[in-house]
């Protein structure tokens, strides 16, 4: 689905925790276009997992406006309705996959949705299909590996179709293959996206924007930017790093 | 938590799990009332016809007997000694009673009987099958939804906690009887409790955000046909028969 507005938009928001003195987002203003694909890099505690949580209503701001999907979100019914719409994918997987099995799990959305089970199984073994995971579908998923957790949870987030995904720290001690199949299948999604990540490699790969976050502030791109350039010096060949 | 049990495939296995909780909870309870030793072998034997149908292999059957073995055993080295009552058997100090055999055998004879009840009918069902038929049989939601969370973390909690252990452990804490070792344990026993917590209010996030509203919807549909109430209506009417047989005889 296209949208000729912006997908979010963020006017002045902040937030402070219960009992924290400085706010975890101050001010922050956001416009989140439908052909963003965006990076946010950023220091832990700079207020990123709490951005993301905010769009999707789980920490009300103490001040400013959010509009998703074109909608102003003011009360928590506004929320229900836009979260089977936007795709959070979480820090830690084993917080999304609560069900017995694989296909249970990424049958969960849909079939809140109201799909029924039959719809619901098709639609699930397409995407963990798409994402190269079928095999895995009567596995328990507890017993799965850190990355097939991984997949497994953006597996059944994206099975509820979302018209856009916001993913915190997608991988996250993930090995390279699991990356490559992830970069892979962020490139083939034609909806916008926000990407949390740590790792320049990945953020250069699947974003065209890249902001930072500073003591709850948004830099823009203006103000950073992820660049590369050819250079040489003497033990150049061996695996380094420059600080 | 293995659910061995429940990979297999038979006409049990297939049956409606709702159908299959009230048996199970009918020819339990029929099982506890009965007293009489070949009322209760007729009820081995129809528990042991109830696995067979499972087609479990004798071999898983046994093994989940094993935790109740030790239990019993435990019951058999007590009780016939300290139950008093007519002497059976004269041991030099020690003195077998007539009723504290006949108990033991009782209680092994029901606990078996009631296990094999619950491995053919209720463990031939996944946790999450379960959970379903609990839902369907208008047991509250919210203790459906605590079973079904139980089961999926208690492996992630035990995990949590074997990670705090080794930290510990790496950190050259030896349990012994000592204070430290005690308010070492409270420490990771509060730091369980935290955590799950913090956990619990994660999930629940995350469940909010694929548009969980309280209800559990689940993919396995099974539709009771005649079968399964004629199923149904047998074998508790054949337990309950048991226990009226005993009653007017006794």
């Amino acid at each position: 689905m296209t949208h000729d507005f912006p997908v979010i938009q963020l006017k002045n928001v902040s937030f402070t925790w219960p009992g924290a003195v400085e706010p975890t987002l101050d001010d922050v203003s956001l416009s989140v276009e439908n052909t963003d694909r965006i990076g946010i890099m950023a220091p832990n505690g700079s207020g990123k997992t709490t951005l993301f949580h905010t769009i999707m209503g789980l920490c009300i701001p103490d001040a400013g406006t959010i509009e998703v999907l074109g909608k102003p979100m003011k009360t928590e019914k506004d929320f229900e309705q836009i979260r089977s719409r936007v795709g959070l994918l979480f820090q830690d997987a084993d917080d999304q996959l609560f069900s017995p099995t694989v296909i249970d799990d990424v049958c969960f959305g849909p079939l809140n949705l109201g799909f029924s089970p039959k719809d619901a199984l098709e639609q699930a073994r397409d995407i963990l299909d798409g994402l190269g995971i079928l095999a895995l579908e009567n596995c328990i998923t507890h017993k799965l590996s850190g990355g097939q957790k991984r997949l497994v949870a953006l597996a059944a987030v994206m099975a509820m179709k979302p018209e856009l995904l916001l993913l915190d720290e997608p991988t996250a001690g993930l090995d390279a293959g699991v990356k490559t199949t992830l970069v892979d299948s962020l490139l083939s999604l034609n909806i916008p996206y926000i990407v949390i990540s740590h790792e320049f490699d990945f953020i250069f790969a699947v974003t065209h924007r890249i902001f930072s976050m500073e003591k709850g502030r948004i830099l823009k791109d203006d103000e950073v930017h992820i660049h590369r350039h050819e250079h040489m010096h003497k033990l150049g060949k061996f695996p380094h790093k420059h600080v | 938590m293995d659910e061995t049990l429940a990979q297999y495939d038979s006409w049990m296995h297939r049956m409606d799990p709702g159908v299959r909780v009230i048996t199970a909870v009918i020819v339990s309870f029929c099982a506890a009332l009965c007293h009489d030793v070949k009322i209760l072998g007729v009820h081995l034997i129809l528990a042991l016809l109830l696995v067979g149908m499972a087609k479990l292999p004798p071999r898983a059957v046994l093994k989940r007997l094993k935790p109740l073995f030790w239990f019993l055993v435990m019951i058999w080295v007590l009780m016939p000694f300290t139950y008093e009552g007519e002497p059976l058997v004269v041991m030099g100090p020690l003195t077998l009673t007539r009723p504290g055999v006949m108990l033991c055998v009782n209680i092994t004879l029901k606990s078996v009987i009631i296990l094999f009840y619950f491995m053919a009918l209720v463990a031939t069902m996944t946790v999450a099958t379960l959970g379903q038929s609990l839902h369907t049989l208008h047991v509250p939601d919210k203790m459906v939804f605590l079973l079904l969370m139980t089961y999926r973390y208690i492996a992630v909690i035990q995990a949590e906690y074997h990670r705090l252990l080794r930290a510990a452990k790496f950190r050259g804490f030896v349990p012994g009887t000592n204070i430290h070792s005690y308010r070492t344990y409270a420490y990771l026993a509060g730091m369980l409790f935290v955590r799950a917590s913090r956990r619990a209010s994660r999930v629940y996030d995350a469940m909010r955000c694929r548009g969980f509203n309280g209800k559990f919807h689940t993919l396995d549909t099974f539709s009771p046909g005649v079968v399964n109430h004629l199923f149904l209506t047998l074998v508790s009417m054949t337990a309950l028969g048991l226990v009226v047989t005993e009653t007017l005889l006794m």
